[in-house]
């Protein structure tokens, strides 16, 4: 579980993140959606600490995190995994070094053990067969689910996503969200998802964070967002022609039913 | 304003050596960095090392030669100078601004596409000390390797004042061995070696500062990577001055 306190955010004079408070409970997709310069990509930095928050508490698990010195920091960071909007995998490894790459950094175990732990994890996003290419030699989505197998190499109790599915294709995005709730499932992760992609949140919103200018001005999860009465989320949400008729098709159902209840 | 500027980057790149010059997390992983790099910065460079290196000692000794030896002067000077200019500056100073440009570029567009490709961030949310994962070794990496290109340049500087004799006839054999071997002072060959050394420093810890403070985009890499070659020529120049005073 991530918690987060009152947490502000400003670079020079200009304020980017104001008074946020969230709680990210394990074994759930925890979404945080907002327009392009939102500050969502700033609250996952400061989530992570690459970023430094001006004022404001995050804790995992009840661990505060500005409160920990330098080393304490360096092992918490051994239990994240994030997987980053471009990837950003080592182009100068093979894929297969790539997931082993964590492995190798921080396990004693001897190198045939490291070998099956990364190709179990490759096998686990369908990827065994890519595992000597290179990054440049694999599609954007290939690289996306080669970024997941190294987050989920050490076993991480807290798994990143700054926007796993932009630029990717609508069925692919399924297959990597997909991906990322089940295995949020199967090992009871805190996952956090960047995302702006509306099936993304209909699909794996178990809990959602409206991010507007930098204010926290929605919470809920998936099943809330169609009934939702913020004017601010649905200007957001419902922006495209297609989903405000789904809106406008759900409310109609939804008034005409209820008075018959 | 262009003096504050200059102290805040010399005190961001000592904060960056810091961080840089700790116990690696994993002597192992540190190793197979370590030899990567003493190939791609050293073995890489031996190639054009040797070709500079010849044409330079060739062209000395013609010049001097043609130019500057006269009836009245002994036949020894000749060998003499190019040996002494090959000891003394070409194959420390003028090598090194060389390496400069080949290494110092080579070193930041590298860590500086890392960067902007996250792909540094990546190992911080690791708990991985990125600037001593990536720049320790480059930095002990190209020590490693100078004398051994040094030694090399030396060397190629030496076939190539031979082959003007050999092939073009422009100074007897006896003469040159007599000039090469003459008041030899083994104290120069150290001192290319102690210089080519601090060079080696600041080529790669000048160029992998610029690289790893990148921010922005594909320019921006191309800016820093420039940068760094132009820093560290200038510094690699003063550098020389004050350690051919100190070590002479
Ligand atoms: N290092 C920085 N220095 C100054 N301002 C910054 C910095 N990083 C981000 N900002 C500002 O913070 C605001 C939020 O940026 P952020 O990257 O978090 O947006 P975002 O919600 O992730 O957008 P997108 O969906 O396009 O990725 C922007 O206005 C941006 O200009
Ligand atoms: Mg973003």
């Amino acid at each position: 579980m991530i918690e987060i306190q009152n947490l502000y955010k400003s670079f020079d004079d200009k304020d980017v993140l104001k008074d946020i408070n969230a709680t990210f409970e394990n074994g759930k997709t925890n979404l945080i959606i907002g327009q392009s310069g939102s500050g969502k990509t700033v609250l996952m930095k400061c989530i992570v600490g690459l970023l430094q928050p001006t004022t404001g508490n995050i804790l995992y698990d009840g661990r505060n995190y500005a409160a920990m010195g330098k080393k304490e920091k360096m092992l918490i960071r051994r239990e994240m995994g994030m997987i980053f909007q471009s990837a950003a995998l080592f182009d100068s490894m093979s894929v297969l070094e790539n997931v082993m790459f964590p492995l190798d950094m921080f396990s004693d175990a001897p190198l045939e053990d490291r070998v099956k732990r990364a190709r179990f994890c490759l096998d686990r996003v369908n990827l065994l067969d890519a595992q000597k290419k290179f990054p440049g030699e694999i599609s954007g989505g290939m690289q996306k689910r080669v970024a997941i197998a190294r987050a989920i190499a050490l076993n991480p109790k807290y798994l990143f996503c700054d926007e796993p599915n932009s630029g990717l294709d609508p069925k692919t995005s399924l297959v990597i969200d997909d991906l990322i709730h089940d295995i949020t499932q199967e090992y009871n992760m805190t996952t956090i998802i960047n995302t702006h992609d509306m099936n993304s949140v209909m699909g794996i919103g178990e809990k959602i964070i409206y991010i507007y200018e930098g204010c926290k001005e929605w919470e809920g999860d998936k099943s809330q967002i169609m009934g939702a009465t913020n004017e601010k989320l649905n200007n957001f949400i419902f922006a495209s022609d297609l989903f405000r008729k789904v809106k406008e098709a759900y409310m109609s159902t939804h008034q005409t039913s209820t008075p018959k209840k | 304003m262009l003096v504050i500027k200059a102290l805040s980057s010399f005190g961001k790149y000592l904060e960056l050596m810091k961080k840089t010059f700790s116990r690696p997390e994993r002597m192992r992983m540190f190793f197979k960095q370590y030899i990567k790099e003493m190939n791609q910065l050293g073995v890489d460079s031996i190639g054009i090392v040797l070709l500079i290196s010849f044409f330079i000692g060739a062209v000395i000794c013609i010049q001097i030669k043609l130019n500057i030896q006269s009836s009245w002067m002994p036949r020894f000077v000749t060998g003499y100078t190019t040996r002494e200019i090959m000891l003394l500056e070409f194959s420390s100073a003028i090598m090194c601004l060389i390496l400069a440009g080949k290494v110092g570029s080579n070193i930041a567009s590298e860590i500086g596409t890392m960067r902007v490709t996250q792909q540094i961030d990546a190992l911080e949310i690791m708990g991985i000390n990125s600037a001593n994962f990536l720049i320790l070794p480059k930095i002990i990496g190209m020590i490693t390797m100078i004398p051994i290109l040094v030694s090399f340049s030396i060397f190629a500087g030496f076939i190539g004042a031979y082959a003007t004799s050999v092939i073009a006839n422009v100074i007897t054999l006896e003469d040159l061995t007599l000039g090469l071997q003459y008041d030899f002072k083994e104290w120069y060959v150290w001192m290319g070696y102690i210089k080519s050394i601090f060079f080696a420093f600041i080529i790669s810890s000048v160029s992998a500062f610029f690289g790893y403070t990148v921010e922005g985009g594909s320019v921006e890499v191309g800016k820093a990577s420039t940068n760094a070659v132009v820093s560290s020529s200038v510094l690699i120049l003063f550098a020389d001055i004050f350690l051919t005073q100190l070590l002479s």
